[in-house]
């Protein structure tokens, strides 16, 4: 048994664990239950809110720990999901002919690669960023917002102009089409596969977090950067492995939302990037279990307001922001002291 | 005895605040070098700049004859230098496990070395899988020192351990240095407790205004009230 397994203190309790945050979206969902009409309604509106949810924590998932371990304010996260979207349309648009087939093979032999390149160039243009406009301004708040935000900026015209003005549709593959039948909700195929994918990644992110020593490395760089290179590890690396991971995820994220509204446009990674702000700051800065319950909240609410009352769907995610940050003013689960 | 740690008419700056004015300081290897000095003296900054936290502007750091003041802070650590810094830094959203994983960076942590650590510190192994945040300030003190001793270091680095802890504790702490330092360990210890420096120090360097004002052997201070009165503002006749 290596060193590193022992179990001395196994037997003894452990520190309680914070639990009250994961119980809200639940909680939310239950207060929400009488409220609506048929749980019919509410069911296809938590499933949607769930999935929304998920989308969003694909994209915020990246810049919680750009956040939290490089202490970088990166407005120009936003240009990644927008280009990941772009990237998905330059291979599914030929391949429409798969996309609209009746196989679940051709359709996969589609989307995967579309997948496979929104990745890899948002996490390649995440390298050249953090390398060419964040390196210059570490430590600096203010010029990281200008030079951030003056990227995001340079990225959505470089998109109007590589691709033009207009909406570039993206259609979902034909077997992503349709819906399920719950007694009388109807469950969109495309809700339930975003669920499971931004499951998929929360989950290894999680397992990367905890169980391997880059992941340790990383946590442990959020909270103390100083502290990690005292102790012989070169941190400066690990932020580049971070911010390419992170800008990746973002371009994931714009595949996901690109297909979930089936089209894609210049604008998109602006509008979506308020949102994935005020689900990092719910969260806790550089916390993923944070970052995944705040976009849960995020959507699930959204949803149950705008179908109650939808003047008030515009102020919600704000509102509930205020309201968390009034009970733990530095978020669901901090973990820097930023 | 060779000197393991020199340094050199080292300064440094700190913004535009001028904190070291040329510190010529020597630690002898296998000895224990107290670093004391009223508070502003330098002593914190002199060890963060000998592991490159902050940047020596100039001045020699060697480190058994090798020039370290310009290498980034893991390169230092890696040449074999521990550091046990004066707010602790444990990385509070990890484990006990997991902090001590982290220390032993050169692969899985020697099983022996635990054990006699947690011989010294009982509560690392009681509370071995609950989050560094949770624990009491000696324990994290506890914690701090253990991440240091995890894996053989040529020179260990320890910015105030004893300070604002309970005497039950200081006295593991001290148990655990006598045993470090008897197994031929270098340390240069920055302590304010004077009895404590006095118990383990084999030698002193006595800052001033981010200068070293004194260096000599421990046993020629505590013997001299008047001078600990003249270099520190205090007799360990009348500071306990």
């Amino acid at each position: 048994m290596s060193a590193t397994d022992i179990d001395a203190g196994a037997a003894l309790p452990k520190a309680p664990r914070d639990l009250v945050p994961l119980l809200l979206p639940a909680a939310l969902a239950l207060i929400a239950l009488p409220f609506i009409p048929s749980s019919s309604t509410w069911l296809t509106l938590t499933i949607a809110g769930l999935a929304m949810g998920m989308m969003i924590f694909v994209m915020a998932s990246g810049l919680t720990l750009i956040f939290g371990l490089m202490d970088v304010l990166n407005f120009g996260h936003g240009a990644f999901i927008a280009i990941g979207a772009y990237m998905a349309t330059l291979v599914l648009l030929p391949l429409t002919g798969w996309m609209q087939a009746d196989s679940v093979w051709l359709n996969l032999a589609a989307v995967l690669p579309a997948i496979v390149l929104a990745v890899g160039v948002t996490g390649l243009l995440g390298l050249a960023f953090e390398r060419v406009v964040i390196m210059p301004v570490y430590g600096q708040h203010l010029k990281q917002i200008l030079i951030t935000m003056g990227g995001m900026i340079v990225a959505e015209q470089l998109l109007y102009a590589l691709f033009g003005p207009q909406q570039i549709p993206l259609p979902l593959p034909a077997s992503l089409r349709g819906s399920f039948a719950i007694g009388e909700a109807a469950i969109e195929k495309y809700r339930v596969v975003c669920v499971l994918v931004g499951l998929a990644v929360f989950l290894a992110m999680l397992a990367v977090l905890n169980r391997t020593k880059i992941g340790l490395l990383i946590r442990a760089g959020v909270e103390n950067t100083e502290m990690v290179e005292a102790l012989g590890y070169r941190i400066t690396r690990l932020f580049v492995g971070v911010f390419m991971a992170g800008s990746a995820l973002a371009g994931l994220g714009g595949v996901m939302w690109g297909l979930y509204r089936e089209q894609v446009n210049a604008a998109m990674g602006g509008e979506l990037l308020v949102l994935v702000f005020i689900v990092v700051i719910i969260g806790g800065l550089g916390s993923v279990s944070g970052c995944f319950i705040g976009a849960l909240l995020v959507a699930l609410a959204t949803n149950y307001v705008g179908f109650l009352v939808p003047k008030l769907a515009l102020i919600t995610d704000i509102a509930l922001m205020v309201a968390v940050l009034l009970w733990r003013p530095r978020g669901l689960y901090p973990v820097t002291s930023r | 005895m060779s000197e393991l740690l020199t340094l050199s008419r080292v300064e440094t700056h700190i913004g535009r605040y001028h904190i070291l004015h040329g510190v010529e300081l020597a630690v002898a290897e296998g000895q224990t070098t107290m670093l004391l000095g009223r508070n502003g003296a330098g002593k914190t900054t002199t060890l963060r700049t000998i592991m490159g936290l902050w940047r020596a502007s100039s001045g020699e750091i060697r480190l058994g004859g090798e020039r370290i003041e310009a290498l980034p802070t893991p390169a230092i650590a890696r040449a074999g230098i521990g550091y046990v810094p004066e707010t602790m830094a444990v990385f509070s959203d990890l484990t006990v496990r997991e902090n001590l994983v982290l220390a032993a960076r050169d692969g899985p942590i020697d099983e022996t070395r635990l054990d006699w650590i947690f011989g010294f510190f009982p509560p690392l192994k009681k509370f071995w899988l609950s989050r560094a945040g949770t624990l009491s300030g000696g324990q994290k003190q506890m914690l701090s020192f253990a991440r240091s001793l995890i894996e053989p270091r040529r020179l260990l680095l320890i910015d105030e351990p004893t300070k604002g802890l309970a005497p039950a504790i200081i006295g593991a702490l001290i148990d655990c240095l006598r045993e470090v330092k008897r197994r031929g360990a270098t340390i240069l210890l920055v302590e304010q407790n004077f009895r404590v420096a006095q118990t383990i120090g084999d030698s002193v360097a006595v800052m001033d205004n981010g200068r070293v004002v004194h260096a000599g052997p421990m046993a020629e201070l505590a013997a001299d009230a008047g001078l600990q009165h003249k270099l520190l503002g205090l007799s360990l006749d009348t500071h306990q």
